[in-house]
């Protein structure tokens, strides 16, 4: 059964979305800055998934735990070094969305000139392909693997959020990041922070994204960006597990396209995004403080 | 938003109207000639668009504080309509010229109601349109009107000096546009928009109505600017025309120039684009390099562009003259 089929399929490719689109919405939602080089980060972790399995043998899976690391001190790098410049603009919002827009450029051109403009794909032996059945459907096995290594993945980010003494700190600056200094927190050391997590969630996804689009090229960033600010534009802004309800949605409804439609599933990322902004703004989840 | 301080309003208005009458005599008596001097004509083609594209970014950024990435959206709608104008109605170029301009505004009604969006929402949902619309020309399901993804062949109405006087013309009325905003009533409601919309509604200006307008005036320069590129270069694929190199090339020029004055978008698009002509033709990858940083540092160190720098430099001039005279008083 076809339906069936795509339902399956969609809901494992979701966790993948769920954990790809994260780091976008955590970002916005400390800081209401929308990182225009998500993508591009996302394409970074791919290349180095690329890299680490033709140089080392490094299973895809291994790559996306060294990722992790790797994404935090660089975010949290950037962040330190460029973001205070920033606010001596007169309209943080807009310019950071340009100067995010500036750094995917850069991101994409070194991309291109490190490792050159073509595609790159994994062997399929880099994971396990033999196909696997399940509710009378055959499915292949990569859709399994990728969930299977976003779903731990999500849980312990989620932890992180809700469970660590950060994570609850991340939450304050999230609902209101006045009130948040004004009980003592350092809004600057916990948006710095967040910057690193979600540039590292990003990074590990690009290592299932290599997987996923069965390839990774340079120039892939702006439509992973837009993919990714669909899926987080749609399950609310701000609200990480309205991103995780959304990521799965998203999957399912992809599926179903590239089942039914196949010559426009193209377009549900751009449908989903304008659709949501012009019906309902505030998203599945919203909540009333939600600024659009 | 773009920048804007007490300091921009000129007190004398005589220096200020032969500034602006410069401003649009200069440009347009220069493209007129430049082929006397560099016989390039596509280039020069090229880049009276993107004047008439960073102009058109002035507008609706430097005016109205909206920024659109999905800009390249209109001037890919613009060489389509002009495209399908040719192919398929068989009309002659100007009227085709006009169809891109109309096609360009008519996707641009379409996407009005995205002004109900806040500035950084606004810009991606309008790259999330821009991109759809891409996907939707280049779809080989639609190749019996837009040919899909094998681009459109115009070789049929290819007629240089038309296409070259038409480019002049399009430099003009963006130029025009931009001086009249600057300068008239309407100009000054679509600042006061931005600067604080509540209060300019207050006022009783209809707030959607003049976003709009100047929102349909960059639509119409994007599209001729789109028209007369598929015009100059008679082949082309809907990925050349749908690219998103076409937003950061306008908005480079316009933010390196200076956003809200007349001269900056002008000398941006001139002098980076023959930069652009030099690099990025034979190493584009090194060209997006440049560019894209060259945006961040932009933003990070002159928000305002050429025209905020020599800003600074005359607040400094004035400053030292001002210690002078104190001197020589005291």
């Amino acid at each position: 059964m076809l339906a069936l089929f795509a339902l399956v399929g969609g809901l494992l490719l979701g966790c993948f979305y769920a954990l790809f689109a994260m780091g976008l919405n955590l970002i916005f939602g400390v800081q209401r800055i929308i990182n225009l080089a998500h993508g591009d980060v996302v394409m970074l972790g791919g290349f180095l998934t690329w890299d680490l399995y033709e140089g080392f043998h490094v299973s895809p899976i291994l790559s996306a735990l060294v990722a992790l690391p790797l994404g935090i001190a660089v975010g949290f790098l950037f962040h330190r070094l460029v973001l205070p410049r920033l606010d001596r603009a007169r309209d943080v919002e807009t310019m950071s969305l340009v100067l995010f827009f500036g750094i995917s450029q850069v991101i994409e051109a070194l991309g291109a000139i490190g490792f050159g403009p073509n595609e790159r794909s994994l062997p399929t032996n880099a994971i396990p392909s033999h196909p696997i059945r399940f509710l009378g459907e055959t499915f292949p096995a990569y859709l399994f693997v990728v969930a299977a290594v976003a779903v731990p993945l999500l849980a312990l980010f989620v932890l992180y959020l809700y469970r660590t003494p950060l994570g609850l700190q991340t939450r304050a600056v999230m609902a209101d990041p006045r009130e948040a200094q004004a009980v003592g927190i350092n809004t600057r050391r916990i948006a710095a922070i967040t910057f690193g997590v979600g540039t590292a969630l990003a990074a590990a996804a690009g290592a299932l994204a290599i997987i996923v689009l069965s390839g990774v090229q340079p120039s892939e960033g702006a439509d992973l960006t837009i993919i990714a600010f669909a899926i987080i534009v749609f399950g609310s802004l701000g609200n990480p597990i309205g991103t995780i309800v959304a990521g799965l949605i998203f999957g399912v409804l992809s599926q179903l396209a590239q089942v039914y439609l196949p010559a426009w599933s193209n377009l549900v990322p751009y449908v989903l995004v304008l659709g949501t902004m012009l019906l309902r703004p505030e998203g599945l989840f919203g909540r009333r403080t939600r600024v659009a | 938003m773009p920048e804007h301080s007490a300091s921009r309003v000129d007190t004398s208005r005589r220096p200020r109207l032969l500034n602006e009458a410069l401003g649009v005599l200069v440009p347009v008596v220069g493209f007129s000639l430049a082929l006397h001097v560099d016989n390039n004509e596509l280039l020069l083609v090229y880049m009276m668009g993107y004047v008439a594209m960073a102009q058109g970014i002035n507008v609706i950024y430097g005016f109205t504080g909206y920024l659109p990435f999905g800009y390249f959206g209109l001037f890919g709608a613009g060489a389509y309509a002009f495209g399908i104008g040719v192919t398929h109605l068989h009309w002659p170029a100007f009227a085709d010229l006009a169809l891109g301009g109309v096609g360009a505004v008519a996707i641009g009604v379409v996407l009005i109601p995205l002004f109900r969006l806040r500035g950084a929402y606004f810009a991606i949902a309008t790259l999330a349109a821009a991109l759809a619309l891409g996907d939707i020309v280049a779809n080989p399901a639609l190749t019996s009107l837009t040919n899909g993804p094998d681009g459109l062949n115009l070789g049929s109405v290819y007629n240089s000096g038309e296409f070259y006087v038409s480019s002049v013309v399009l430099v003009a009325v963006s130029l025009l546009a931009v001086v009249w905003l600057r300068n008239s009533r309407f100009g000054l409601s679509l600042r006061a928009i931005r600067d604080d919309p509540y209060a300019a509604s207050m006022m009783g200006i209809n707030v959607p109505l003049r976003r709009a307008v100047a929102w349909l005036i960059a639509a119409a320069l994007a599209g001729f600017a789109g028209a007369l590129y598929a015009w100059a270069t008679s082949f082309f694929y809907p990925t050349a025309v749908f690219d998103v190199t076409i937003t950061v090339l306008a908005l480079v020029f316009a933010l390196f120039g200076g956003v809200g004055t007349l001269w900056g978008p002008t000398l941006g698009a001139i002098v980076l684009y023959s930069l652009y002509d030099i690099v990025g033709v034979t190493d584009p990858q090194a060209f997006q390099l440049i560019y894209g940083l060259a945006i961040a540092m932009l933003v990070l160190f002159a928000p305002r562009g050429l025209a905020g720098i020599a800003a600074g430099i005359r607040n400094l001039w004035l400053r030292r003259q001002e210690r002078e005279v104190n001197r020589a008083t005291a």
